[in-house]
């Protein structure tokens, strides 16, 4: 058989840490064909990006590689003896593109200096000669008027337009594989579906081989032919995109698949893989997926090795595969929308304004405004969720603050059970903050890392003067944690003893402390991965019906606001330019714009991309 | 670009005039000027005639108007102790000076780069871990005491060198290490720390994923970058050196400049000469100042008019 592009042979990565020997690629091999699309999937830790830094070259201390090979063209890239061979190929013949293109961009050099060096280094063109090959690369990647762009500096473009300069500048020297590492992650949908098909036409007009790194199934079923799943530093399973994402046989693939909202359904219950990842310093024993398997058999205590599949392309590592095409979700309990539109709505917010002054240019110029909400109006139902959806900047955070009167409001009321709360004093202010609380994005950042679990959740009830007796607290808290889902021991704990989705149940506990009416949610799960997403979209459903609760969801993810909302606002440029219930403006959407939004959306079940060259 | 040094200028002129005006006012209110300047056994006549020699009988506002009016043209009065104008002494010794602390901010800068950027490039390694030891070093030491200990090692020891006063290149050495070995270990924590930062940065990351050579991500990229604040710590050491470590270091060599003059100015009560250095150096902080606004803008695309 003759030599593949790239062969990635039985790799192993290691990170030394404090805390021990991090294994965090655990013998992965896979081959990739000239022009393959492959997306390697999996969740934060899998170890798919430290994968692509050891096929280019770039781990670096505390990682080193411990065991494998990565060959090129048949030819080792990796130890020192390689070095000439892998300082020639990374870079020219191999080139990447990053997830965050805002901080990816050297600020002090203009873009076509920064794709000129790629090709002054690796093609020997004069500076001259590689200021108009670069013209001609931002043209190739769709950046209008290249002429006048390429003298430019990255602070003079979007984010959207930093990844195509980005890509840009890996096609410099005209590689044979592209390795896109989550490269849409940190931009709007809108943009990222640009991206999208930028590189699946790139992809196809060159013959490029991309490998496309990804927690996304829709980004894979946009781009990709082939997928491979990683869990916990090995390919559990990998095969052709269509039956991968229909018709998965591993069950953290069909776990994967079934955690993904999907824009077709309303309020259903999502899919959950429970559990979570296992420590990676934990040498190979049983099957890693084990503890969360449901399809475990006796035989899962020995780990599975990576094999070809008995039918059909692909390789395979489980005893107990699942047999028949995954359900995509189960109906919920309650899954008809609740509008109890009898009763009077609980938050009604008229012509809600909120303007910034921002810097003034020069000595003399008029200070400029920012109309960060610009004469916005909902009404929202108890019992209710409202999705409040758009793109950053759209004005749907600031709008969430100035109800929870975090931002004072420019114009506008905002009543909440009938009492106009836009003109409260302070304590006044303070009993409404009582019926009304926030869950943020990031269940990291918004705990107090000091405090214990037992103190972050309590520290309301105390704030408030509710309760101070020691035992009742702790009785207190022992209810909360129970109602998320998090085991009794957990209050004694540090909030870095957990992980993400553990870490977002605190900060829900911490919201109901004060047994709040209404809720407003600022993208509570876009932080977290998908199988905890689901986990957590699940119990903000429960909670909602165990409690009459009422919740503002603030999201850009349209999937996720279909599963969870009765209703949605699509916000654009600080207005509400639709509001309707979920299924009316997902099915026949009224605005160009939210039309523009759905279709920009990756979906599992998009048309799976074309074959290579084809 | 235009608006932005426009801008810069505007506001050194501000600076320029409260200077005049913080002056005038000082040497109004630490006491009787013509007290300070005469012997104490001068006459009520001879005290009544500085003063109209000086001005100091007439009306304030008067006063303040003569003084702005010919500090507009350098016209500074005459010395009292040479006896001829200011203007003339200040001439004369303001390009030792000059020479002195350029020398001495551009040996601290040519040691501290190189030094910083080495020792950054691998953080806890040998040369980071000797620089860091030199600076704390460095930092301890008095400056005066380094100077008399470079002449008693390299002048009287060794005498490899002059021990004071003015001449060759040979005199100019001593004085401006002992300005810029100080200078120097704290500009190198400065390299050091930011350089760090720098190659810890995404951008370094893709340029090594670019295939670029690792001198290009060093010298070029991540140096570039770290230029705001390695400019920003030696424009202040150079100020510091400017306006007040030559007083000290050009006392201890006898080097002929304005740091010098000042002390031979308080020694004989020259008021009138010590005033006029104090401004020139002033005018000089706020020239650096400028000049510093100016480079930045020149590195950094990004710096807006009105910003920082
Ligand atoms: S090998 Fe066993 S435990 Fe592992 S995924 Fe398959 S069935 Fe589950």
């Amino acid at each position: 058989m003759t030599e593949p592009l790239l062969r990635v042979d039985a790799l192993e990565v290691e990170f030394l840490t404090r805390s021990g020997r991090v294994h965090a690629v655990r013998g992965i091999s896979f081959d990739m064909a000239p022009g393959q699309a492959l997306g390697l999937v999996g969740e934060s830790g899998c170890g798919k990006s430290v994968t692509s830094q050891a096929i280019m070259g770039l781990v670096q201390l505390p990682g080193r590689i411990t065991a494998g090979d990565v060959r090129w063209k048949g030819k080792s890239l990796i130890g020192p003896e390689a070095d000439a061979y892998r300082q020639d190929v990374c870079g020219r013949d191999i080139a990447m593109v990053f997830q965050d293109p805002m901080t990816s961009l050297d600020p002090l050099f203009t873009v076509g200096d920064q794709i000129g060096e790629v090709l002054v280094r690796h093609l020997g063109l004069s500076p001259a000669a590689a200021r108009i090959r670069a013209i001609e690369l931002l043209d190739r990647v769709h950046i209008r008027e290249p002429e006048k762009r390429v003298d430019q500096y990255p602070h003079e473009f979007s984010g959207g337009m930093r990844q195509r300069v980005l890509i840009a500048m890996a096609l410099a020297s005209e590689p044979d594989l592209l390795i896109a590492d989550e490269p849409t992650t940190a931009l709007d949908v809108t943009v990222q579906a640009g991206i999208l098909d930028l590189l699946a036409e790139l992809q196809r007009d060159l013959s490029l081989a991309v490998l496309m790194i990804t927690h996304d199934l829709g980004v894979v079923a946009r781009l990709c032919q082939d997928v491979a799943v990683m869990y916990a530093g090995e390919i559990v399973e990998d095969g052709p995109a269509e039956r991968m994402l229909h018709r998965p046989a591993h069950p953290y693939t069909a776990g994967l698949v079934s955690a993904t909202p999907t824009l077709a359904l309303t309020r259903h219950r999502l899919r959950t893989i429970d559990g979570q990842p296992p420590d990676l310093r934990r040498p190979r024993g049983p099957c890693s997926f084990r503890p969360r398997c449901a399809n475990a058999v006796a035989a899962c205590a020995e780990a599975p090795a990576l094999e070809a599949r008995s039918e059909g392309a692909g390789r395979l590592a489980c005893y107990n595969p699942i047999a028949q095409k995954a359900n995509g979700a189960i109906p919920a309990a309650d899954a008809a929308p609740r509008l109890g539109r009898e009763e009077a709505p609980l938050v009604e917010v008229r012509n809600l304004s909120v303007h910034y002054p921002i810097g003034r240019r020069g000595l003399f110029a008029k200070r400029e405004i920012l109309k960060a909400v610009d004469g916005v109006s909902f009404d929202i139902w108890p019992g209710e969720t409202l999705g409040l959806v758009g793109e950053s900047g759209s004005g749907k955070t600031t709008t969430g603050r100035a109800i929870l009167r975090a931002v004072p409001p420019t114009a506008g009321s905002i009543k909440f059970d009938g009492q106009e709360i836009t003109s409260l004093g302070r304590e006044p202010l303070r009993r409404l903050r009582r019926d009304m609380q926030i869950i943020f994005q990031d269940p990291y950042s918004s705990l107090n890392p000091r405090m214990t679990v037992q103190d972050i959740v309590a520290e309301p009830l105390i704030v408030h003067g509710i309760e101070t007796n020691p035992d009742r607290l702790r009785e207190r808290v022992a209810r909360l944690l129970e109602l998320v889902g998090l085991p009794a021991d957990a209050a004694e704990r540090h909030p870095h003893a957990f992980s993400g989705g553990q870490r977002q149940r605190v900060g829900i506990a911490r919201a109901l402390t004060l047994e709040p009416r209404f809720i407003i949610a600022d993208e509570p799960v876009s932080a977290l991965d998908v199988s905890i997403r689901a986990q957590v979209v699940n119990l903000m459903q429960d909670l909602q019906a165990q409690l009459g609760l009422t919740y503002l969801f603030i999201a850009h993810d349209l999937a996720v606001v279909r599963h969870i909302a009765d209703r949605v606002a699509i916000m654009k440029a600080g207005q509400i330019i639709e509001i309707g219930p979920v299924d009316e403006v997902y099915a026949n959407p009224m605005e160009d714009y939210t039309r523009a939004l759905l279709d920009a959306v990756p979906e599992i079940g998009d048309p799976p991309a074309r074959a290579a060259g084809g | 670009m235009s608006w932005y040094i426009f801008n810069r200028l505007w506001q050194g002129v501000i600076v320029v005039l409260s200077v005049v005006v913080v002056v005038f006012v000082l040497t109004r209110l630490i006491g009787d000027p013509v007290r300070v300047m005469l012997p104490l056994e001068a006459t009520p006549e001879q005290r009544a005639l500085f003063e109209a020699q000086l001005g100091l009988d007439r009306p304030i506002l008067e006063q303040f108007v003569t003084y702005v009016r010919d500090v507009a043209v350098l016209d500074f009065g005459e010395s009292l102790w040479q006896r001829r104008p200011v203007i003339e002494i200040i001439a004369e010794r303001a390009p030792a000076t000059v020479l002195l602390s350029v020398v001495a901010i551009a040996f601290a800068v040519l040691m501290a780069v190189p030094l910083g950027v080495v020792a950054a490039l691998r953080p806890e390694g040998l040369v980071d871990r000797i620089v860091v030891v030199i600076s704390l070093l460095g930092l301890s030491i008095p400056q005066f005491w380094l100077g008399l200990l470079f002449i008693v090692f390299f002048s009287l020891m060794l005498g490899w060198l002059p021990t004071s006063g003015a001449g060759g290149i040979d005199h100019l050495i001593l004085p401006a290490l002992t300005l810029a070995l100080p200078a120097m270990t704290r500009m190198v924590m400065v390299v050091r720390s930011t350089m760090i930062d720098q190659l810890n940065a995404q951008y370094v990351k893709v340029l090594r994923a670019k295939g670029m050579r690792p001198w290009r991500v060093v010298a070029v990229h991540a140096l570039r970058n770290s230029a705001v604040p390695i400019l920003t710590i030696a424009g202040w050491e150079f100020i510091r050196i400017v306006s007040g470590y030559t007083v000290v270091v050009e006392t201890v060599f006898a080097w002929p400049g304005l740091g010098l003059t000042a002390i031979q100015a308080i020694e004989r009560q020259d008021l009138i000469l010590l005033q006029a250095i104090v401004f020139v150096t002033s005018i000089a902080v706020v020239v650096i100042n400028i000049g510093l606004d100016i480079l930045y803008k020149a590195i950094d695309p990004r710096i807006e008019i009105g910003s920082q």
